[in-house]
């Protein structure tokens, strides 16, 4: 059974009662137990970081060449907390409320709440380390307003919050490298977990420099490996995120929770051709200025500037006039699906809707527009070279951000003890629906501040460093390794794994998308295990596995895709409502919103690997709703 | 659309001890929407088809953020845009039938990986020698304790703006590392936050510079006019003031 662990007592004091009944290791004894942390995005770099000032001995991996290009960098728009500083009306309870709402109550309430208490000491951190936020002329920090949410208490830096916070967080973990409490390790990517006795005990990992693969041995291991959204190919992701750390974790006994909940955004930069290798996102913040909207004749070719303003169709506003542009990603997105279905969309093949920043100009002026957004109107240009300052951004929707991930309890743990997954990785804040500048948010809570109170739990239970390198069963991890890249070594196909990538991304896009039908997800999950079958086939790795490789590298993580893909389209079958992002046709009200059924699914999905070719086993965790009541979702 | 062709001379290099060559490559059908690295996606698929080594080159988040990808296009890093980078640059600034010239980012510094791929963990050295606030997790006050001038904020940010590329340093005839590390030293000098350690810091971060074989800036100014986030070289002459101050006493 899988336990969640919620401490008891009324929801605002279950995290300072956690703390005040844990017992925190000594700090004589913490260098004597050794933490690995896969990850240097926000989660990972901040809790490699902390356990490092505490004086444990940590080692930090990452794929990249520096910890400071994960991706977290690109995040844009800016980072939620509940500061008030705005006298709105903000409060811990109304964070709460809204990303329990934005999930579409498909979220565990003590994790959130405690997210939307530790929001508040996160800005104070990142301040300290010298994060040059926003700020407004009299000397304070200046917020603005992000999708589902009536208050303004989004933190940002222009429109590049996620650079200067990870930056901010690459700055503590350099100091702990200096210091030496925390060892590097860029450019390793982790091919295994290593379980000994039901624990987690280490990686095997691979240096991308010289190919070779090693054991590292632990006492605990932290993934903050980020999300999964490549499983659709393109995406708004950087092109090396994928899901092989957490799926190779599954395999090894880590339940994987919810992953149909994908988050298709809003607001990105339509595709331009076959050739496309990612998508560009435009930050939803964009949305405090610019209105969302399509010609209301159908197949209207005219361009924006002749449309009057009476033949315009600004569509959010109208269909939910109390939040208007800032209706959540969920509804944004799906709404933009509808007009373009309905043959009102603008640009190359009609898929995509315009987002006007004219009125906005005329109101503050260019200038101010330009601070606000100078860095991502600068983006838009050079991708699409249309200015946006004379006309109006083409916007569609494209796959952003996962709410499923690893399963884990209120310590963040997994089911596999030892293994603690924390950030975009894990599916415990979102629900079925995250809210902008949350994500930000959540990798930092998890990484500064919730895992340095949690894992001492399960330090305290073990021995330190009982498992040795040259363990047999260590060893054995390797050898496993080792000859899973051999077989992908030695196939010599003809195709590059890029090919099969793009084929798993449109069944994906097609019948596992923005809508989904009981009879595109049976599709689906017919069509992927060919694919997957012909790259074991026929894919090509030119080169030896002893050397930088980037196709083996790219290959090793497309074959982990075709594989999870076949779990997030079986998750979405079995998922028999519609929930935030999780839209299945058969299920919507009158007007086309979601319908959920918390009869039935008001629970967490949460799968056990029980081989290839077996069908994983579907446990459940209850929701609760004890603070909140449940009710249908409602923007209008 | 009209597609286009072209003739990519590309620096070919197995590892760090092997010798280097320029291998041409002609390439066909390329839509002016591609950025140029998908243009070399397009030629590595096909490398890959037929069985020979594709071209290894960085990249990641191909947004012009994370500082990944590291091009010398036609002499300039990152080609001859402003404010550009590499995965930004769109084919649509090469005119049909031009030969591009593709090479890594030269210096002593940046120890060579393969074809367009080098070491850059220097600069994460010269970050860990003293690029941060010591402040531990949970020890911070308020954040409204302290204000800060708008403009010190935007200055701060301005610097912060960094990528860690290195184009500044494959651009500059000495080699040097002073635009960047002037920007973490600018950056943290004009916050509050930052005063107590900024001798420490300069100095730290100065010495480590000197240690991986950076040159000297000689106000040739090539780092700026490359800069991808078009950081000014005022944080150079920043960094200078700020190194004189920490060895003044
Ligand atoms: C374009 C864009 C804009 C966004 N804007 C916002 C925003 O404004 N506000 C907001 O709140 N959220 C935003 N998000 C979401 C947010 O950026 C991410 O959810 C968040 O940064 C994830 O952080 P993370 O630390 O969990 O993982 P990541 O930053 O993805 O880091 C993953 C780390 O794991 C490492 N890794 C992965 N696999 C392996 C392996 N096998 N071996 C070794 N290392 C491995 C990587 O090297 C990397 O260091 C945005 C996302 C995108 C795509
Ligand atoms: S790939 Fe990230 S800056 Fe170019």
């Amino acid at each position: 059974m899988i336990n969640p662990k919620i401490p008891n007592g009324p929801i605002e004091n279950k995290w300072a009662n956690y703390i005040n009944n844990s017992k925190p290791i000594n700090h004589a004894n913490r260098s004597k137990y050794h933490i690995i942390i896969v990850g240097t995005g926000l989660a990972g770099a901040s809790a490699a970081a902390s356990l490092g000032e505490l004086g444990f001995r940590v080692s930090s991996f990452c794929f990249q060449d520096s910890p400071r290009r994960a991706h977290s960098i690109a995040a844009q728009g800016g980072i939620n907390a509940a500061k008030n500083y705005k006298n709105d009306g903000d409060s811990v309870w109304r964070l709460f409320y809204d990303t329990i709402k934005g999930g579409d109550f498909r979220a565990r309430e003590a994790n959130v709440y405690r997210l939307a208490q530790l929001s508040v000491k996160i800005i104070d951190h990142c301040v300290a380390q010298g994060v040059p936020f926003a700020r407004e002329y009299g000397g304070l920090l200046d917020n603005r307003s992000f999708g589902g949410s009536l208050v303004s208490r989004t933190f940002y830096a222009k429109g590049q919050t996620g650079q200067q916070l990870l930056l901010g967080a690459y700055s503590a973990l350099n100091r702990q490298i200096s210091a030496g409490t925390v060892k590097s390790f860029p450019r390793t990517e982790m091919q295994d977990l290593i379980v000994v006795d039901g624990h987690a005990k280490g990686i095997v990992a691979r240096n991308l420099i010289t190919g070779e693969l090693r054991a590292y041995t632990a006492d605990a291991v932290v993934l903050a490996t980020g999300g999964y959204s490549p499983a659709f190919y393109l995406s708004t992701n950087a092109i090396g995120c994928n899901v092989s750390a957490t799926y190779r974790a599954y395999k090894k006994g880590a339940f994987f929770a919810n992953p149909c909940y994908t988050q298709i955004h809003p607001t990105c930069i339509p595709q331009s051709g076959e050739h496309q290798s990612k998508l560009t996102l435009m930050s939803e913040s964009l949305r405090n200025d610019g209105r969302v909207w399509v010609p209301l004749m159908h197949n209207d070719h005219r361009s924006a500037e002749q449309i009057p303003e009476q033949e315009r169709d600004y569509y959010l506003e109208r269909k939910y006039p109390s939040y208007g542009n800032l209706a959540p990603r969920d509804i944004s997105s799906r709404a933009a699906k509808q007009v373009c279905d309905d043959g009102r969309g603008v640009g190359p093949g009609g898929k995509g809707v315009y987002l006007d920043f004219s009125n906005a100009i005329r109101r503050v002026g260019k200038s101010v527009i330009s601070a606000r957004y100078g860095n991502l109107f600068d983006m838009y240009i050079k991708i699409t070279g249309e200015n946006p300052y004379d006309k109006p951004m083409r916007i569609y929707p494209a796959v952003h951000y996962t709410m499923g991930g690893l399963w884990v309890d209120y310590d963040l743990m997994s089911t596999v003890p030892g293994l603690f997954v924390l950030g975009e990785a894990n599916f415990s804040d979102h629900g079925a629906n995250r809210l902008g500048a949350s994500a930000l948010m959540q990798g930092l809570a998890d990484g500064y501040f919730v895992l340095p109170n949690t894992i001492a739990g399960y330090l305290n239970q073990i021995k330190p460093g009982l498992i040795k390198d040259n363990d047999l069963r260590i060893t054995e991890s390797v050898d496993t390794s080792r000859e899973y890249i051999r077989r992908l070594m030695m196939i010599k196909g003809t195709k590059s794994p890029d090919y099969f990538h793009r084929e798993l991304g449109k069944i994906m896009w097609n019948d596992c998308g923005m809508a989904r039908t009981e009879s595109s997800l049976r599709r689906a999950l017919s069509e992927i295990p060919k694919i997957r079958e012909a790259f074991w086939k026929d894919v090509n790795i030119p080169g030896s596995d002893m050397e930088f490789n980037q196709t083996l590298e790219k290959a090793n993580r497309v074959a982990d895709f075709l594989e999870f893909s076949e779990l997030l389209c079986l998750d979405a079958l079995k998922r028999n409502e519609s929930c935030g992002g999780h839209f299945r046709e058969e299920y919507q009200t009158i007007d086309g919103e979601a319908q959920r059924n918390d009869e039935e699914f008001c629970h967490v999905a949460a799968w056990e690997y029980k081989g290839l070719g077996n069908e994983p086993v579907r446990h459940q965790e209850q929701l609760k709703f004890e603070n909140i009541h449940l009710a249908q979702r409602s923007y209008k | 659309m009209n597609l286009r062709n072209y003739t990519l001379k590309i620096w070919r290099q197995k590892d760090k001890f092997s010798p280097s060559y320029l291998d041409t490559i002609q390439v066909k059908d390329i839509s002016p929407d591609m950025s140029l690295l998908e243009m070399l996606d397009v030629v590595n698929n096909h490398l890959i088809t037929i069985n020979k080594e594709p071209i290894a080159f960085e990249s990641d988040c191909r947004e012009g953020i994370c500082g990944a990808c590291s091009i010398v296009i036609n002499g300039i890093p990152h080609g001859k845009e402003r404010g550009t980078t590499a995965c930004q640059l769109h084919m649509r600034h090469f005119e049909d039938g031009e030969t591009i010239t593709l090479e890594p980012w030269r210096a002593e510094a940046f120890i060579p990986i393969k074809d367009l791929v080098v070491d850059r963990t220097a600069f994460d050295r010269i970050q860990q020698a003293g690029g941060y606030i010591s402040v531990n997790t949970g020890s911070a006050p308020d954040a409204h304790s302290m204000l800060i001038h708008k403009n010190a904020a935007d200055e701060a940010f301005d610097a912060a703006a960094c990528i860690g590329c290195g184009a500044c340093v494959a651009a500059c005839k000495n080699a040097s590392a002073m635009l960047f590390v002037g920007a973490k030293i600018s950056q943290l000098a004009h916050l509050p936050q930052g005063d107590p350690e900024r001798k420490r810091r300069t100095n730290a971060m100065v010495m480590q510079m000197e240690k991986e074989g950076f040159g000297s800036c000689s106000n040739t100014l090539e780092c700026e006019a490359v800069c991808p986030k078009e950081i000014s070289t005022k944080v150079i002459a920043e960094l200078n003031w700020e190194f004189i101050r920490s060895i003044n006493n």
